[in-house]
């Protein structure tokens, strides 16, 4: 579904992905973790085109979708008209299946977005992103500055659409215990590179990445 | 007493017609570029030059249609050279097309004022004469910023333009082709100082450097609105113009420019201090 090869991306002089690889295959969960700084946003923005590569290969097979860190949804616009962006390329953009999906965006629909609490803004990203129907949805900090609860209820509607869709998802997460547990495969990323991937239950034994990151979690929870 | 008072206040709504029609240009191009756009005055002047030779061939109406056409064509071409850096950079840009226009137009056009005819005629108002022109840019203008505001609430298009001066990067995140959407916002532009220009240019003769007064008149109805917002501009336009005819008619016409300045300033320094850490948004 998605395939990169040894890309390289470069802001001016400064290279902020060195030789990345990874995949991720139809239907399949993927968490990339690692910490802030390391690329993971560069990642994303040159897998839906905004960024170019210096060298190596993206492909995406199928429509991927994007939810940006910071949720950055289109605040002067209600909900309803953020979701019919998302789904631009239609000439039929219903958004009556993704309210069946996430049934608070139908409740919201009249409200201007950059009235929303986080979570609920990152609802309508995640909706916006939907619209567009995609293969494959990429989603850069589903978790950062929400509420426990509001991440443990988006993570249930990824669940549901992986499940019940099929719906690929390429995770990054701060939070790497949330990320691990939600998919299957996960790489780590620093300072540019990919320095670790595996199965993610293997990843979470693994002691370095265990104090790096794990640990760190704990301490944000508390 | 009455009578002229009436007449003042008809002719001032015509001129802050034109005046509201300009700043709605440059909030336009703002809002989507985030581009302060000085060659939207001139756009005012080529619409008023090419009407004024356009109407010795061609009927009312067609012949200031066509200018106004010319005049997006133009705001586009502006938008080509604007749209390839900054916005900080471009505001220059602008700045240097603003004078180069002038001197396409004194080449074409010649450096004495134009004029070309408008809705002949009078009305009474009140007990007094206003040229029925005045009535004409006024119920033009109108309307235009009432489809204006339907196009950008109501048509997919307009809510796209919307979505870029809303957030640009996730405009981008969802595929909207932000610089696409940025000449589109120049050609608008462009289309509107056109208008103002042809609208206005029967009341007001026009000469190659009119574009001083409309800019600096436009940009204080627009920064009214914090160059975002067009309900704000309209009424800022309107606002302005009656000051200046009361002012013109009562006091002195010389001091009409001054009056614009000086509103525009008082505004800035006063939304400076009730918000003094007001910054565009980091995209």
């Amino acid at each position: 579904m998605i395939e990169v090869k040894d890309l390289v991306v470069r802001y001016g002089p400064a290279t902020a992905l060195d030789e990345v690889s990874l995949h991720v295959d139809d239907g399949e969960m993927v968490a990339l973790i690692g910490p802030n700084g390391a690329g993971k946003s560069t990642l994303v923005n040159t897998l839906s085109g905004i960024l170019k590569p210096a060298a190596g290969s993206v492909s995406v097979r199928g429509r991927l979708a994007h939810v940006p860190e910071g949720r950055q949804v289109f605040g002067d616009l209600t909900v309803e008209d953020n979701l019919r962006l998302g789904g631009r390329r239609y000439r039929q953009r219903d958004t009556g299946p993704v309210h069946a999906i996430l049934p608070r965006l139908a409740e919201l629909r009249h409200r201007r977005a950059g009235t929303l609490s986080g979570g609920e803004q990152q609802m309508v990203a995640v909706g916006r992103a939907l619209m567009s129907r995609p293969d494959v949805l990429a989603i850069d900090e589903l978790s950062l500055g929400l509420a426990p609860l509001v991440v443990a209820d988006l993570v249930t509607h990824l669940r549901e659409l992986n499940e019940q869709q099929g719906l690929a998802v390429l995770l990054i997460e701060q939070n790497a215990r949330l990320a691990l547990d939600l998919c299957a495969r996960a790489y780590v990323l620093e300072a540019g590179r990919i320095v670790a991937e595996g199965p993610s239950d293997e990843l979470a034994r693994d002691d370095r990445l265990a104090a790096a990151y794990l640990g760190g979690v704990v301490a944000d929870a508390e | 007493m009455l009578s002229d008072l009436a007449g003042y206040l008809v002719t001032g709504l015509g001129t802050g017609c034109g005046y509201a029609l300009i700043g709605s240009g440059l909030v336009a191009v703002y809002r989507v570029t985030r581009v302060v756009n000085f060659a939207q005055g001139a756009f005012a002047v080529v619409g008023a030059m090419c009407a004024s030779s356009f109407l010795s061939v061609l009927p009312h109406g067609i012949g200031e249609l066509a200018a106004v056409a010319v005049a997006a064509v133009v705001g586009l071409l502006v938008g080509l050279l604007a749209t390839t850096t900054t916005p900080q950079s471009a505001l220059i840009v602008t700045l240097g097309l603003a004078v180069f226009a002038y001197a396409v137009e004194v080449l074409v056009w010649g450096d004495q004022p134009r004029s070309f005819a408008g809705l002949p005629g009078a009305v009474s108002i009140v007990d007094t004469r206003v040229q029925a022109h005045y009535l004409l840019i006024i119920g033009v203008t109108l309307p235009v910023f009432a489809a204006m505001a339907m196009f950008f609430t109501r048509t997919d298009t307009g809510k796209a333009l919307t979505a870029c001066a809303s957030n640009p990067y996730a405009a981008r995140v969802i595929g909207i082709d932000v610089r696409r959407m940025g000449l589109l916002a120049f050609t608008i532009g462009g289309a509107l100082g056109g208008l103002a220009g042809v609208l206005v240019t029967p009341v007001q003769q026009v000469t190659f450097d009119s574009d001083v007064t409309l800019i600096v008149n436009g940009f204080a109805a627009a920064i009214l609105g914090g160059l975002t917002r067009p309900a704000v501009t309209l009424v800022g336009g309107l606002l302005l113009g009656v000051t200046q005819a009361l002012v013109a008619g009562y006091g002195n016409a010389a001091h009409q420019t001054e009056i614009a300045l000086g509103l525009m300033i008082a505004v800035m320094i006063w939304r400076a201090i009730r918000r003094p850490e007001t910054q565009e948004a980091p995209a």
